[in-house]
């Protein structure tokens, strides 16, 4: 193509400790269009993203802003060339005002800036582009999806003509989403660049102009709209056909391992879970569904005891463990794959051997009197290596040296040795590649068969579907369903997933 | 008591608050960029032997305080260098500087020790203010960096809280990756801060050896520069707290002694704890969520900045 | 608009995971001969000749029993207080209030001692050691409480407390419990023979290094064989993975901010019952302090510790050694700011990997 677009990257590489998160990328951005940057987690979405806003520096490659050739030492000079990102992790001072926020780093601004005039400068803003923010509040104060406004008209603010968004609505409520969506439809409108780093396809149907898709750092597909289908889609963001050897066997559920009775709980940032039931039986996968956000986190965190409930009640075996701590659980037989495995299912500075024991640490199998016994917890951790294929350099090295995939397995490998009675997995195949997510699949499927009680929480709506035998969606923190898997389909949890619970979408969302 | 003794305790709180003033504005700047600097004890150390060496030799107090300012500096320097490029542990870096500038001006001070500084700084007559009773001995009687002191606070405090540089200061030392994703250079914000906070730090300590004294002891900074990392805290982060803090914190060191002297039976120590105990209380307080955030105590206080980082 | 032409290679910095022992061996070493060589300059430069000084210091404590006998004399609180904020530090606890729990360990032990004066040894000393365990523990907690149900700052509040342990012992000593028959010096009666920690062979060595080297031995199984141990690094190293696996980090926060008091104030007991034989002011000569660096040296490992604390020792000792030939003992300090300024910034080199980065590659060149 020859004619000049607004931001072109070209052969863009770059490298982290172990992996190479960018390989020789291209990537060209028109003024007008909402372009997707679609890929898995690990594909190097966000890697080349931030390297566009000048935050990280490419080990090769060039860039070109308006046709001429560009070097970006940081991020004011991609701000300058009217490049502005909405990190994931929102980058605000939370004691400022959203005024102070977004006028920051300008240096347009006078030394003693008149606050009142830009204040009224970002209400005119917020107007134009429907975006509605009180420049005038604490940013602490502000809800997520506040934030995230306030993150968009910092970039307008500065002249950005192209405007970066990294998974926006991982955070969102499908309201929100709604009209977020609809604000950078307006940008685009009004001849910006608008760049969504998303793994949904969906949202990909939606609102893409064109799309780009990434796999392990690589391009490997281009499309503009019209061009491609959610199948194209998937096929070219995992690499080949979703054919999976896992087949899920009919549930032979027997007696019921977890019951919740109208669980509430807050969370840190005033998110909850309210009035959650549900039960889960042995030999059973329980999927959970829905938007990261939905309380997720929350509802495993209430399992596993690391979260307090405010209301209801928890009954493992049939015992009321509500008031029960992490430890008495773990002993009941719970056993928690965690979102966050590095740093929280695993301790990152430790080494295999160490992490092994960290649940059994304190029972009689990894310890006498107040002695570690090392040499079973050694012999434990060479059983577990080579019955998980985990592939490590030494057993007493950092675990933070493993990869994605192997630490996972280390995690499943731990957790599942101690023959659990109910396993809580969350996001447990997030950000692995496809051998990797087979593989702790299978391991999930195993424990099943063997009587286990499992609860999967995931975003992907495939993986639910391919492993539970009963499905529920969690929606602003309440729950829908269940509902049997023979029963369900994909559209239908589509639908309970944006809160629909049975009735008809109000509104275009979802085209699929 | 008799009024003349308070006027005299009140005046003393001001001489003797005006270095742990200028230290711990100098500390303050610093940590509003997100560094913790425990090394103002070795600052203030080696900003009094410089000050007092330079302005024995020259015979002249100007020379004199700004090698001091530049000693000072340079020490800042180390810290940053080590803290912000080499993102080492600030509290041992800090500690090497104390370390590392008590013996430093010990060293250079042993023939310095006993002479007298030819041209310390005096009081200044300024009319009509000096002369307004009362308050004209306590804050106007004075010499020209206390009388400097009244003009610096406030003016930090308006950079501080109402210009562009101190919103990109603050912005650094509450959440870098915010800052920096914005285009604010956030090591050259902590290098200046850092070194802007060793120039106090040695200006503090020049006050000492070249006006309170004015004499070169060793050691003579004597645990002042701790009670400027104190006094930060007690005066949350706040240019505007921190000097009539420091009057306070002062006002207490000069009270022991002056309370001896006319016989009162309090013991000194006690009062002597009262700047670390309030400190303490403070922090407790300032530590509650929501004050945290109305306050506005910088969160990344001794947090390395690595933008890289995963 | 180009902004700036592309520019040669730059010096990136990132993270590694697995330094290599040589470096961990090597760069220590350098900053040694590097601190040398600056304060030998600096020896140079004010005059003096600093391979006579450093020979002078060096024979002086390895040679001489005098040196020796300093040396070991020195170490003994730098030990002691070293392993116990090691032992914090271990778990990101920035205890550096070590000063201050030696002082009301000292406080403590030198109570037991003037109230009990004529009860025997096996009664006194162990009471002293226990009141001093107890006295630095309990200094500490008022700084682990807040920070494990409050989350104040452990850092700045230990420091502070620091000044109140001193004003506190020095309002005793120049107080209630001031030696009557002293000649009004601020000092407190001798202890006893019974507050005394004996001697080691007709030497001034005495007892307090048994128990710093009993200490070392007890806290390095403790860190790496017992589950107590483990709880300790998995919460310095990660508190969401403490939390996950069931561990109670408030009490644990207390418990090992109480354990490094106590050693705190067993190093204050060591040097008034073993050392001084009285509570007077200054009898630490910021040993609270330097024990910070010596944990920090040694790696936070116990063992290492007593290494590196009679290295400090030998230090100080050389400083008083070289006074004699007219050079002030604060060179010392200089050398081991210096010292860690280069073990500081060589860190740098352990921890993470410095690489040239690649120039980035223009357009045209670039197809492979």
């Amino acid at each position: 193509m020859n004619t000049p677009c607004l931001v072109e990257m070209h052969g863009i590489s770059k490298r982290f400790p172990g992996v190479k998160a960018n390989d020789s990328v291209d990537l060209r951005l028109f003024a007008g269009e909402i372009h997707c940057l679609l890929g898995e987690n690990g594909s190097g979405k966000s890697t080349l993203m931030t390297i566009l806003s000048g935050l990280y520096k490419p080990d090769a490659g060039q860039l070109f802003i308006h046709g001429a050739p560009v070097t970006f030492h940081s991020p004011r000079d991609a701000i300058r060339a009217g490049i502005g990102m909405v990190h994931q992790h929102f980058k605000l001072v939370e004691t400022f005002t959203v005024a102070q926020n977004i006028v920051l780093g300008d240096r347009k601004l006078s030394f003693v800036p008149n606050m009142d005039q830009v204040e009224s400068a970002l209400a005119d803003l917020s107007r134009r582009y429907k975006l509605a923010i009180d420049p005038k509040a604490r940013v602490w104060q502000l809800s997520v999806g506040e934030r995230q406004r306030v993150e968009i008209v910092k970039m307008l603010y500065r002249g950005c003509e192209t405007l970066i968004l990294d998974e926006p609505t991982a955070v969102l409520t499908p309201q929100e989403t709604r009209e977020l969506f609809s604000i950078l439809r307006e940008m685009a409108d009004q001849g910006k660049a608008i760049v969504v780093i998303t793994h949904k396809l969906r949202e990909v149907m939606e609102i893409a102009d064109r799309v780009t898709v990434l796999r392990k750092g690589h391009k490997v597909a281009e499309y503009t709209r019209g061009s491609f289908s959610e199948a194209q889609l998937a096929r070219a963001m995992v690499g080949k056909e979703i054919i999976s050897r896992i087949r899920r066997q009919p549930s032979n559920a027997g007696e019921e391992v977890l019951r919740l009775e109208k669980v509430a709980a807050f969370n840190d940032s005033g998110g909850r879970l309210e009035s959650v039931s549900l039960s889960v039986r042995e030999g059973e996968i329980f999927g959970i569904a829905g938007v990261a956000g939905n309380g997720q986190r929350e509802l495993a965190e209430v399992i596993s005891g690391l979260r307090r409930i405010s209301q209801g009640s928890i009954y493992i075996n049939g015992v009321d463990m509500t008031g029960s701590s992490i430890r008495q659980r773990i002993s009941a037989g719970i056993s928690y794959v965690p979102e966050d495995r590095l740093g929280t299912g695993l301790v990152p500075g430790l080494g295999i051997v160490e992490n092994v024991i960290l649940k059994g640490y304190h029972t009689p199998a990894y310890s006498l009197g107040p002695f570690l016994k090392r040499r079973d917890a050694l012999s434990k951790s060479m059983e577990l290596v080579s019955k998980f294929n985990i592939f490590a350099s030494s057993l007493e090295s950092p675990v933070s040296m493993l990869s994605g995939g192997n630490l996972q397995k280390l995690l499943l490998a731990r957790e599942f040795s101690s023959d659990p009675k109910l396993i809580v997995a969350v996001y447990p195949v997030r950000g692995l590649d496809i051998g990797a997510t087979d593989a702790v699949h299978r391991l999930i499927i195993e424990e099943k068969e063997k009587g286990a009680a499992v609860l999967l929480i995931s975003e992907d709506l495939d993986e639910v579907l391919k492993l539970s035998d009963r499905i529920g969606v969690l929606y602003e923190g309440r729950l829908a369903g269940p509902v049997n898997r023979e029963d369900t389909d994909i559209e239908e949890l589509g639908l309970m997933m944006m809160g629909a619970s049975g009735e008809v979408a109000s509104g275009g969302i979802g085209s699929c | 008591m008799s009024t003349g003794f308070i006027i005299a305790v009140l005046a003393t709180a001001v001489t003797a608050g005006t270095p742990i003033f200028y230290a711990a504005l100098g500390e303050l700047i610093s940590e509003r960029s997100g560094v913790l600097n425990l090394g103002v004890e070795g600052m203030m150390l080696v900003g009094a032997v410089t000050g007092f060496m330079a302005g024995s030799i020259t015979q002249n107090h100007w020379i004199g305080l700004l090698a001091a300012m530049a000693a000072g500096g340079a020490m800042g320097f180390i810290h940053a260098f080590l803290c912000v490029s080499l993102r080492a542990n600030q509290v041992v870096s800090g500690l090497a500087l104390t370390i590392f500038g008590t013996g430093l001006s010990g060293y250079l001070g042993k023939s310095l020790v006993g002479t007298p500084l030819p041209d310390p700084f005096r009081v200044v007559d300024i009319p009509v203010l000096s002369n307004i009773p009362v308050i004209g001995p306590i804050l106007f009687q004075h010499d020209i960096l206390v009388l400097f002191s009244y003009i610096l606070a406030p003016l930090c405090w308006f950079i501080v809280f109402r210009t562009r540089a101190g919103l990109n200061l603050r912005a650094v030392g509450d959440n870098p990756g915010a800052a920096d994703s914005l285009g604010v250079n956030v090591f050259l914000i902590r290098y200046v801060s850092v070194i802007v906070g060793g120039i106090l730090a040695g200006i503090g300590g020049a006050y000492i050896s070249m006006a309170y004294v004015p004499t070169w002891m060793e050691n003579m900074v004597a645990g002042r520069g701790w009670i400027a990392v104190a006094l930060v805290i007690f005066a949350t982060w706040n240019p505007l707290n921190a000097l009539w803090g420091s009057y306070v914190f002062g006002g207490i060191d000069a009270l022991g002694y002056r309370l001896q002297a006319i016989d009162v039976s309090m013991s000194p120590y006690f009062l002597k704890m009262l700047p670390y105990l309030f400190t303490v209380l403070v922090l407790i307080l300032v530590t509650q969520r929501n004050m945290v955030y109305r306050i506005g105590a910088p969160k990344a206080l001794s947090v390395p900045y690595d933008r890289e980082e995963r | 608009m180009a902004l700036e032409a592309v520019k040669p290679g730059r010096i990136t910095i990132e993270k590694d995971f697995s330094p290599s022992p040589f470096m961990q061996i090597l760069v220590p070493l350098i900053a040694v001969i590097l601190a040398l060589a600056i304060c030998g300059l600096f020896l140079l430069l004010s005059g003096q000749d600093p391979f006579a000084a450093y020979s002078k210091m060096f024979f002086g404590v390895i040679g001489t029993s005098y040196g020796m006998t300093e040396t070991i004399l020195k170490a003994i609180p730098l030990m002691l207080a070293g392993l116990g904020l090691g032992l914090a530090f271990r778990m990101r606890l920035w205890n550096i209030g070590g000063e201050g729990q030696l002082h009301m360990g000292a406080f403590a032990a030198t109570g037991v001692a003037l109230f009990m004066p004529d009860y025997p040894i096996w009664v006194v000393l162990p009471l002293m050691f226990l009141a001093a365990c107890f006295a630095g523990g309990v200094w500490a907690l008022l700084c682990a409480v807040p920070r494990a149900y409050l989350g104040v700052n452990e850092t700045i509040t230990t420091l502070m407390l620091n000044y109140v342990a001193i004003f506190w012992v020095d309002y005793l000593v120049y107080g209630p419990w001031k030696d009557p028959e002293g000649f009004n010096f601020p000092l407190t009666a001798t202890f006893s023979e019974s507050a005394t920690l004996p001697a080691l062979a007709g030497s001034r060595i005495h007892f307090g290094l048994i128990i710093g080297l009993i200490m070392a031995v007890i806290l390095y199984v403790v860190i790496y064989k017992t589950r107590w141990g483990y709880e300790i690094r998995v919460i310095g190293e990660s508190e969401p993975a403490a939390r996950y696996a069931g561990m109670n980090i408030r009490r644990q926060i207390i418990l090992v901010m109480f354990v490094s008091g106590a050693l705190c104030g067993l190093a204050g007991m060591s040097e008034v019952s073993g050392l001084v034989h009285r509570l007077r002011p200054g009898f630490s000569p910021g040993y609270g302090y330097t024990a910070i660096i010596v944990a920090w040296l040694a790696n936070l490992n116990p063992l290492a510790t007593v290494v590196v604390a009679v290295l400090f020792g030998a230090l100080e000792t050389g400083g008083y050694i070289i006074q004699t030939s007219g050079i002030s003992a604060n060179l010392v300090s200089v050398i081991q700011g210096t010292l860690l300024f280069f073990v500081l910034g060589g860190e740098i080199l352990v921890r993470y990997r410095i690489r040239l980065a690649k120039p980035a590659v223009s357009a045209g060149e670039d197809s492979a």
